[in-house]
Protein backbone atom coordinates (compact mmCIF):
# COMPACT_ATOMS: atom_id res chain seq x y z
CA UNK A 1 0.00 0.00 0.00
CA UNK A 2 2.87 2.35 0.86
CA UNK A 3 4.41 1.71 -2.57
CA UNK A 4 1.20 3.02 -4.13
CA UNK A 5 1.47 6.10 -1.95
CA UNK A 6 5.26 6.70 -1.76
CA UNK A 7 4.89 10.04 0.07
CA UNK A 8 3.97 8.11 3.24
CA UNK A 9 7.53 6.79 3.63
CA UNK A 10 9.53 9.17 1.42
CA UNK A 11 8.53 12.34 3.32
CA UNK A 12 10.02 11.27 6.70
CA UNK A 13 13.14 9.96 4.94
CA UNK A 14 13.64 13.19 3.01
CA UNK A 15 13.09 15.15 6.23
CA UNK A 16 15.81 13.04 7.88
CA UNK A 17 18.34 13.70 5.10
CA UNK A 18 17.54 17.38 4.62
CA UNK A 19 17.54 18.26 8.34
CA UNK A 20 20.95 16.56 8.86
CA UNK A 21 22.45 18.27 5.82
CA UNK A 22 21.48 21.67 7.25
CA UNK A 23 23.67 21.32 10.37
CA UNK A 24 27.07 21.56 8.61
CA UNK A 25 25.79 24.72 6.89
CA UNK A 26 24.42 26.28 10.08
CA UNK A 27 27.09 25.33 12.65
CA UNK A 28 30.39 24.47 11.01
CA UNK A 29 31.58 22.25 8.15
CA UNK A 30 34.77 21.40 10.09
CA UNK A 31 35.32 17.69 10.62
CA UNK A 32 36.20 18.02 14.32
CA UNK A 33 32.92 19.83 15.19
CA UNK A 34 30.79 17.51 13.08
CA UNK A 35 32.37 14.38 14.58
CA UNK A 36 31.50 15.62 18.07
CA UNK A 37 27.89 16.61 17.38
CA UNK A 38 27.22 13.96 14.69
CA UNK A 39 25.58 11.28 16.91
CA UNK A 40 23.24 13.85 18.46
CA UNK A 41 22.26 15.27 15.06
CA UNK A 42 21.52 11.85 13.58
CA UNK A 43 19.46 10.74 16.56
CA UNK A 44 17.42 13.95 16.90
CA UNK A 45 16.69 13.91 13.15
CA UNK A 46 15.75 10.23 13.37
CA UNK A 47 13.29 10.86 16.23
CA UNK A 48 11.68 13.83 14.53
CA UNK A 49 11.26 11.98 11.24
CA UNK A 50 9.65 9.01 13.04
CA UNK A 51 7.40 11.46 14.87
CA UNK A 52 6.47 13.04 11.54
CA UNK A 53 5.34 9.68 10.19
CA UNK A 54 3.30 8.71 13.26
CA UNK A 55 0.45 11.10 12.49
CA UNK A 56 -0.49 9.04 9.45
CA UNK A 57 -0.32 5.68 11.24
CA UNK A 58 -4.05 5.47 12.01
CA UNK A 59 -5.30 8.66 10.35
CA UNK A 60 -6.42 7.24 6.98
CA UNK A 61 -7.84 4.06 8.51
CA UNK A 62 -9.87 6.25 10.90
CA UNK A 63 -11.10 8.59 8.17
CA UNK A 64 -12.34 5.83 5.89
CA UNK A 65 -13.80 3.54 8.56
CA UNK A 66 -11.30 0.69 8.24
CA UNK A 67 -10.18 1.28 11.84
CA UNK A 68 -13.67 0.39 13.10
CA UNK A 69 -13.49 -2.87 11.18
CA UNK A 70 -10.04 -3.58 12.67
CA UNK A 71 -11.29 -2.95 16.22
CA UNK A 72 -14.33 -5.25 15.87
CA UNK A 73 -12.36 -7.96 14.08
CA UNK A 74 -12.42 -11.40 15.65
CA UNK A 75 -8.62 -11.48 15.42
CA UNK A 76 -6.46 -10.29 18.32
CA UNK A 77 -6.23 -6.48 18.19
CA UNK A 78 -2.73 -6.33 19.80
CA UNK A 79 -1.50 -8.77 17.12
CA UNK A 80 -2.95 -6.64 14.29
CA UNK A 81 -1.32 -3.58 15.87
CA UNK A 82 2.01 -5.40 16.12
CA UNK A 83 1.77 -6.09 12.38
CA UNK A 84 1.04 -2.41 11.76
CA UNK A 85 3.98 -1.37 13.97
CA UNK A 86 6.28 -3.76 12.07
CA UNK A 87 5.14 -2.25 8.77
CA UNK A 88 5.74 1.24 10.18
CA UNK A 89 9.29 0.31 11.25
CA UNK A 90 10.03 -1.26 7.85
CA UNK A 91 8.98 1.98 6.15
CA UNK A 92 10.59 4.50 8.52
CA UNK A 93 13.20 2.88 10.81
CA UNK A 94 14.78 0.54 8.28
CA UNK A 95 15.42 3.15 5.54
CA UNK A 96 17.08 5.37 8.16
CA UNK A 97 19.32 2.47 9.26
CA UNK A 98 20.24 1.75 5.64
CA UNK A 99 21.14 5.41 5.07
CA UNK A 100 23.03 5.86 8.34
CA UNK A 101 26.50 4.70 7.07
CA UNK A 102 26.30 7.35 4.36
CA UNK A 103 25.20 9.99 6.87
CA UNK A 104 28.02 8.89 9.21
CA UNK A 105 30.62 9.42 6.47
CA UNK A 106 29.05 12.80 5.67
CA UNK A 107 29.52 13.83 9.32
CA UNK A 108 33.15 12.58 9.40
CA UNK A 109 32.42 9.78 11.89
CA UNK A 110 35.00 6.95 12.11
CA UNK A 111 34.18 3.36 11.18
CA UNK A 112 33.70 2.19 14.81
CA UNK A 113 31.28 5.06 15.53
CA UNK A 114 29.30 4.30 12.37
CA UNK A 115 29.11 0.66 13.40
CA UNK A 116 27.80 1.61 16.86
CA UNK A 117 25.42 4.16 15.32
CA UNK A 118 23.90 1.37 13.19
CA UNK A 119 23.72 -0.89 16.24
CA UNK A 120 21.90 1.75 18.33
CA UNK A 121 19.52 2.49 15.45
CA UNK A 122 18.81 -1.23 15.05
CA UNK A 123 18.12 -1.57 18.78
CA UNK A 124 16.14 1.61 19.27
CA UNK A 125 14.20 2.51 16.10
CA UNK A 126 11.72 -0.36 16.76
CA UNK A 127 11.19 1.18 20.23
CA UNK A 128 10.44 4.54 18.58
CA UNK A 129 7.71 2.90 16.47
CA UNK A 130 6.35 0.91 19.41
CA UNK A 131 6.20 3.84 21.84
CA UNK A 132 4.96 6.17 19.11
CA UNK A 133 2.03 3.87 18.37
CA UNK A 134 0.70 4.43 21.89
CA UNK A 135 0.61 8.18 21.27
CA UNK A 136 -0.84 7.79 17.77
CA UNK A 137 -3.66 5.59 19.07
CA UNK A 138 -4.45 8.10 21.84
CA UNK A 139 -4.88 11.01 19.43
CA UNK A 140 -6.99 9.17 16.81
CA UNK A 141 -9.97 11.34 15.94
CA UNK A 142 -8.48 14.57 17.30
CA UNK A 143 -8.00 17.15 14.58
CA UNK A 144 -4.66 19.01 14.18
CA UNK A 145 -3.12 16.84 16.87
CA UNK A 146 0.51 17.00 15.66
CA UNK A 147 1.65 19.17 18.56
CA UNK A 148 -0.22 17.03 21.09
CA UNK A 149 1.50 13.93 19.73
CA UNK A 150 4.91 15.58 20.12
CA UNK A 151 4.11 16.58 23.70
CA UNK A 152 2.97 13.04 24.52
CA UNK A 153 5.74 11.13 22.83
CA UNK A 154 8.95 13.20 22.92
CA UNK A 155 9.39 12.92 26.74
CA UNK A 156 9.16 9.13 26.37
CA UNK A 157 11.85 9.22 23.66
CA UNK A 158 14.35 11.08 25.86
CA UNK A 159 15.88 7.97 27.57
CA UNK A 160 16.46 6.42 24.12
CA UNK A 161 18.10 9.65 22.91
CA UNK A 162 20.39 9.81 25.96
CA UNK A 163 21.57 6.18 25.85
CA UNK A 164 21.91 6.01 22.05
CA UNK A 165 23.91 9.24 21.64
CA UNK A 166 26.02 8.46 24.67
CA UNK A 167 26.89 5.02 23.21
CA UNK A 168 28.07 6.54 19.92
CA UNK A 169 29.96 9.39 21.65
CA UNK A 170 31.73 7.02 24.06
CA UNK A 171 32.90 4.87 21.14
CA UNK A 172 34.83 7.90 19.90
CA UNK A 173 36.73 7.89 23.24
CA UNK A 174 37.10 4.07 23.15
CA UNK A 175 35.04 3.60 26.32
CA UNK A 176 32.75 0.65 27.08
CA UNK A 177 29.22 1.00 25.70
CA UNK A 178 27.66 -2.25 26.92
CA UNK A 179 25.62 -0.45 29.63
CA UNK A 180 23.94 1.84 27.10
CA UNK A 181 23.22 -1.06 24.76
CA UNK A 182 21.69 -3.09 27.60
CA UNK A 183 19.44 -0.15 28.46
CA UNK A 184 18.34 0.23 24.82
CA UNK A 185 17.65 -3.51 24.62
CA UNK A 186 15.62 -3.34 27.85
CA UNK A 187 13.55 -0.43 26.52
CA UNK A 188 12.95 -2.42 23.31
CA UNK A 189 11.81 -5.51 25.19
CA UNK A 190 9.59 -3.55 27.55
CA UNK A 191 7.95 -1.57 24.75
CA UNK A 192 7.53 -4.74 22.67
CA UNK A 193 5.74 -6.45 25.54
CA UNK A 194 3.49 -3.57 26.50
CA UNK A 195 2.93 -1.24 23.54
CA UNK A 196 0.54 -3.44 21.44
CA UNK A 197 -1.69 -3.99 24.49
CA UNK A 198 -1.69 -0.35 25.68
CA UNK A 199 -2.26 0.85 22.10
CA UNK A 200 -5.23 -1.47 21.62
CA UNK A 201 -6.85 -0.16 24.82
CA UNK A 202 -6.12 3.45 23.79
CA UNK A 203 -7.57 2.82 20.34
CA UNK A 204 -10.79 1.42 21.78
CA UNK A 205 -11.12 4.42 24.10
CA UNK A 206 -10.49 6.82 21.19
CA UNK A 207 -13.18 5.20 19.04
CA UNK A 208 -15.72 4.94 21.85
CA UNK B 1 -31.25 -21.74 16.50
CA UNK B 2 -29.14 -18.66 17.23
CA UNK B 3 -30.25 -15.96 19.65
CA UNK B 4 -29.07 -12.40 20.18
CA UNK B 5 -30.05 -11.19 23.65
CA UNK B 6 -29.85 -7.54 24.67
CA UNK B 7 -30.56 -6.70 28.33
CA UNK B 8 -31.14 -3.23 29.82
CA UNK B 9 -28.84 -1.37 27.46
CA UNK B 10 -28.29 2.32 28.24
CA UNK B 11 -26.22 4.85 26.37
CA UNK B 12 -25.09 8.32 27.37
CA UNK B 13 -23.16 10.81 25.24
CA UNK B 14 -21.87 13.75 27.23
CA UNK B 15 -24.76 14.83 29.45
CA UNK B 16 -27.43 13.37 27.10
CA UNK B 17 -29.12 10.08 27.73
CA UNK B 18 -29.61 8.68 24.23
CA UNK B 19 -31.58 5.64 25.36
CA UNK B 20 -32.20 3.81 28.61
CA UNK B 21 -32.82 0.17 29.54
CA UNK B 22 -33.40 -1.22 26.05
CA UNK B 23 -34.04 -4.97 25.98
CA UNK B 24 -34.87 -7.30 23.13
CA UNK B 25 -34.29 -10.85 21.94
CA UNK B 26 -33.75 -11.71 18.29
CA UNK B 27 -33.83 -15.26 16.98
CA UNK B 28 -32.58 -16.70 13.70
CA UNK B 29 -34.50 -15.21 10.80
CA UNK B 30 -35.48 -11.98 12.59
CA UNK B 31 -35.12 -8.56 11.04
CA UNK B 32 -35.07 -5.53 13.34
CA UNK B 33 -35.47 -2.02 12.04
CA UNK B 34 -34.16 0.65 14.42
CA UNK B 35 -35.93 3.92 13.78
CA UNK B 36 -35.92 7.34 15.34
CA UNK B 37 -35.14 10.94 14.57
CA UNK B 38 -31.62 12.25 13.97
CA UNK B 39 -29.55 12.08 17.13
CA UNK B 40 -31.81 9.54 18.83
CA UNK B 41 -28.97 6.99 19.17
CA UNK B 42 -29.50 4.59 16.25
CA UNK B 43 -25.85 4.59 15.19
CA UNK B 44 -24.72 4.45 18.83
CA UNK B 45 -26.86 1.36 19.40
CA UNK B 46 -25.40 -0.37 16.35
CA UNK B 47 -21.87 0.58 17.42
CA UNK B 48 -22.48 -0.86 20.88
CA UNK B 49 -23.85 -4.07 19.36
CA UNK B 50 -20.81 -4.26 17.07
CA UNK B 51 -18.39 -3.85 19.99
CA UNK B 52 -16.96 -0.50 18.84
CA UNK B 53 -18.49 1.51 21.70
CA UNK B 54 -19.35 0.53 25.24
CA UNK B 55 -22.72 1.01 26.91
CA UNK B 56 -23.33 2.69 30.27
CA UNK B 57 -25.09 -0.41 31.50
CA UNK B 58 -26.56 -3.67 30.30
CA UNK B 59 -25.21 -6.70 28.51
CA UNK B 60 -25.31 -8.32 25.07
CA UNK B 61 -25.01 -12.03 24.30
CA UNK B 62 -25.04 -14.07 21.13
CA UNK B 63 -25.64 -17.71 22.08
CA UNK B 64 -24.14 -17.06 25.55
CA UNK B 65 -21.04 -15.37 24.07
CA UNK B 66 -20.76 -11.81 25.30
CA UNK B 67 -19.86 -8.83 23.13
CA UNK B 68 -16.09 -8.60 22.66
CA UNK B 69 -15.51 -12.35 22.80
CA UNK B 70 -13.91 -13.96 19.73
CA UNK B 71 -16.99 -16.07 19.03
CA UNK B 72 -19.31 -13.03 19.21
CA UNK B 73 -17.10 -10.83 17.02
CA UNK B 74 -16.76 -13.63 14.44
CA UNK B 75 -20.53 -13.54 13.99
CA UNK B 76 -20.78 -9.77 13.55
CA UNK B 77 -20.78 -7.98 10.24
CA UNK B 78 -20.99 -4.21 10.73
CA UNK B 79 -21.51 -1.67 8.00
CA UNK B 80 -21.29 1.91 9.25
CA UNK B 81 -21.65 5.32 7.63
CA UNK B 82 -18.06 5.26 6.42
CA UNK B 83 -17.16 3.13 3.39
CA UNK B 84 -14.44 1.07 5.20
CA UNK B 85 -12.38 1.02 2.00
CA UNK B 86 -8.80 2.13 1.45
CA UNK B 87 -8.59 4.24 -1.69
CA UNK B 88 -5.08 2.93 -2.48
CA UNK B 89 -6.31 -0.66 -2.73
CA UNK B 90 -8.15 -2.40 -5.58
CA UNK B 91 -11.81 -3.36 -5.03
CA UNK B 92 -10.77 -7.00 -4.86
CA UNK B 93 -8.02 -6.30 -2.29
CA UNK B 94 -10.39 -4.24 -0.14
CA UNK B 95 -12.95 -7.05 -0.11
CA UNK B 96 -10.29 -9.61 0.70
CA UNK B 97 -9.02 -7.47 3.60
CA UNK B 98 -12.52 -6.86 5.00
CA UNK B 99 -13.39 -10.54 4.83
CA UNK B 100 -10.13 -11.62 6.43
CA UNK B 101 -10.67 -9.14 9.28
CA UNK B 102 -14.08 -10.74 9.61
CA UNK B 103 -12.49 -14.18 9.93
CA UNK B 104 -13.70 -15.39 6.53
CA UNK B 105 -11.23 -16.93 4.15
CA UNK B 106 -12.78 -16.91 0.73
CA UNK B 107 -11.83 -16.24 -2.86
CA UNK B 108 -15.37 -15.60 -3.99
CA UNK B 109 -14.94 -11.83 -4.17
CA UNK B 110 -14.99 -11.76 -8.00
CA UNK B 111 -18.38 -13.44 -7.90
CA UNK B 112 -19.57 -11.09 -5.13
CA UNK B 113 -18.50 -8.02 -7.13
CA UNK B 114 -20.41 -9.21 -10.18
CA UNK B 115 -23.50 -9.73 -7.99
CA UNK B 116 -23.46 -6.06 -6.99
CA UNK B 117 -23.01 -5.01 -10.61
CA UNK B 118 -19.29 -4.29 -10.43
CA UNK B 119 -17.97 -7.00 -12.73
CA UNK B 120 -14.73 -5.85 -14.31
CA UNK B 121 -13.97 -3.50 -11.41
CA UNK B 122 -11.79 -6.04 -9.57
CA UNK B 123 -8.54 -4.24 -10.41
CA UNK B 124 -9.95 -0.73 -10.04
CA UNK B 125 -8.77 1.52 -7.20
CA UNK B 126 -11.69 2.25 -4.90
CA UNK B 127 -10.53 5.87 -4.78
CA UNK B 128 -11.71 6.18 -8.40
CA UNK B 129 -15.26 4.97 -7.66
CA UNK B 130 -18.39 7.03 -6.98
CA UNK B 131 -20.08 7.03 -3.54
CA UNK B 132 -22.73 4.55 -4.73
CA UNK B 133 -20.12 2.24 -6.24
CA UNK B 134 -18.08 2.33 -3.04
CA UNK B 135 -21.21 1.36 -1.12
CA UNK B 136 -21.72 -1.54 -3.52
CA UNK B 137 -18.16 -2.78 -2.96
CA UNK B 138 -18.77 -2.96 0.80
CA UNK B 139 -22.17 -4.56 0.25
CA UNK B 140 -20.45 -7.24 -1.85
CA UNK B 141 -19.07 -8.59 1.44
CA UNK B 142 -22.64 -9.51 2.36
CA UNK B 143 -22.58 -12.10 -0.44
CA UNK B 144 -19.56 -13.84 0.99
CA UNK B 145 -19.52 -13.31 4.75
CA UNK B 146 -20.50 -16.17 7.03
CA UNK B 147 -21.33 -13.86 9.95
CA UNK B 148 -24.76 -14.50 11.46
CA UNK B 149 -25.59 -10.98 12.66
CA UNK B 150 -25.66 -8.14 10.19
CA UNK B 151 -25.61 -4.62 11.62
CA UNK B 152 -26.32 -2.23 8.78
CA UNK B 153 -26.34 1.51 9.43
CA UNK B 154 -28.31 3.28 6.70
CA UNK B 155 -27.42 0.58 4.14
CA UNK B 156 -29.67 2.00 1.39
CA UNK B 157 -27.96 5.40 1.32
CA UNK B 158 -26.37 6.29 -2.05
CA UNK B 159 -27.81 3.19 -3.75
CA UNK B 160 -29.92 3.33 -6.91
CA UNK B 161 -33.28 1.50 -7.20
CA UNK B 162 -31.71 -1.70 -8.54
CA UNK B 163 -29.12 -1.64 -5.77
CA UNK B 164 -31.82 -1.23 -3.08
CA UNK B 165 -33.81 -4.18 -4.51
CA UNK B 166 -30.73 -6.36 -4.65
CA UNK B 167 -29.81 -5.50 -1.06
CA UNK B 168 -33.34 -6.20 0.22
CA UNK B 169 -33.23 -9.57 -1.54
CA UNK B 170 -29.87 -10.37 0.03
CA UNK B 171 -31.12 -9.44 3.53
CA UNK B 172 -34.16 -11.71 3.09
CA UNK B 173 -31.95 -14.54 1.84
CA UNK B 174 -29.66 -14.12 4.86
CA UNK B 175 -32.57 -14.25 7.29
CA UNK B 176 -34.09 -17.28 5.53
CA UNK B 177 -30.81 -19.09 6.16
CA UNK B 178 -31.01 -18.47 9.94
CA UNK B 179 -29.28 -15.09 10.00
CA UNK B 180 -30.24 -11.99 11.99
CA UNK B 181 -30.32 -8.47 10.55
CA UNK B 182 -30.51 -5.17 12.43
CA UNK B 183 -30.62 -2.07 10.28
CA UNK B 184 -31.39 1.63 10.49
CA UNK B 185 -33.04 3.49 7.64
CA UNK B 186 -35.04 6.63 7.01
CA UNK B 187 -36.33 5.15 3.75
CA UNK B 188 -39.30 2.82 3.30
CA UNK B 189 -38.25 -0.72 2.58
CA UNK B 190 -39.99 -3.74 1.14
CA UNK B 191 -38.57 -6.13 3.71
CA UNK B 192 -41.34 -8.45 4.99
CA UNK B 193 -42.62 -7.52 8.49
CA UNK B 194 -39.48 -6.33 10.19
CA UNK B 195 -39.71 -5.79 13.94
CA UNK B 196 -39.36 -2.11 14.79
CA UNK B 197 -37.44 -0.57 17.68
CA UNK B 198 -38.33 3.08 18.16
CA UNK B 199 -35.68 5.19 19.92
Amino acid sequence: MALRKPSSFLNPLLFFIVSISLFPLAISPESHTLTNIGPGIVWVACMLSVLLSLNALFHYDYENGVLEQIVISSHSLPLILLAKITAHWLLTGLPIILLSPLIGVMLFMDIDSIYVLILTLLLATPSLSLIGTIGASLIVGIKNSGMLLSLLILPLYIPILIFATSAVSQTQFELSISGQLYFLATILLMSLMTSPFISSIALKISLD
Amino acid sequence: MSTLTVNNLSCQKGYNNLFEEISFVLNSGDILRVSGSNGSGKTSLLKILAGISTSESGNIYFNKNSVGSTEYQKNIFYLGHLPALSSELYCQENLDYLLQLNGNNTNLYNEALSKVGLKGFEKEYTGNLSAGQKRRVVLATLYTTQSKIWLLDEPFTALDTAGIKSLEKQIMKHCESDGICIFTSHQDTKLPNPRVLEL
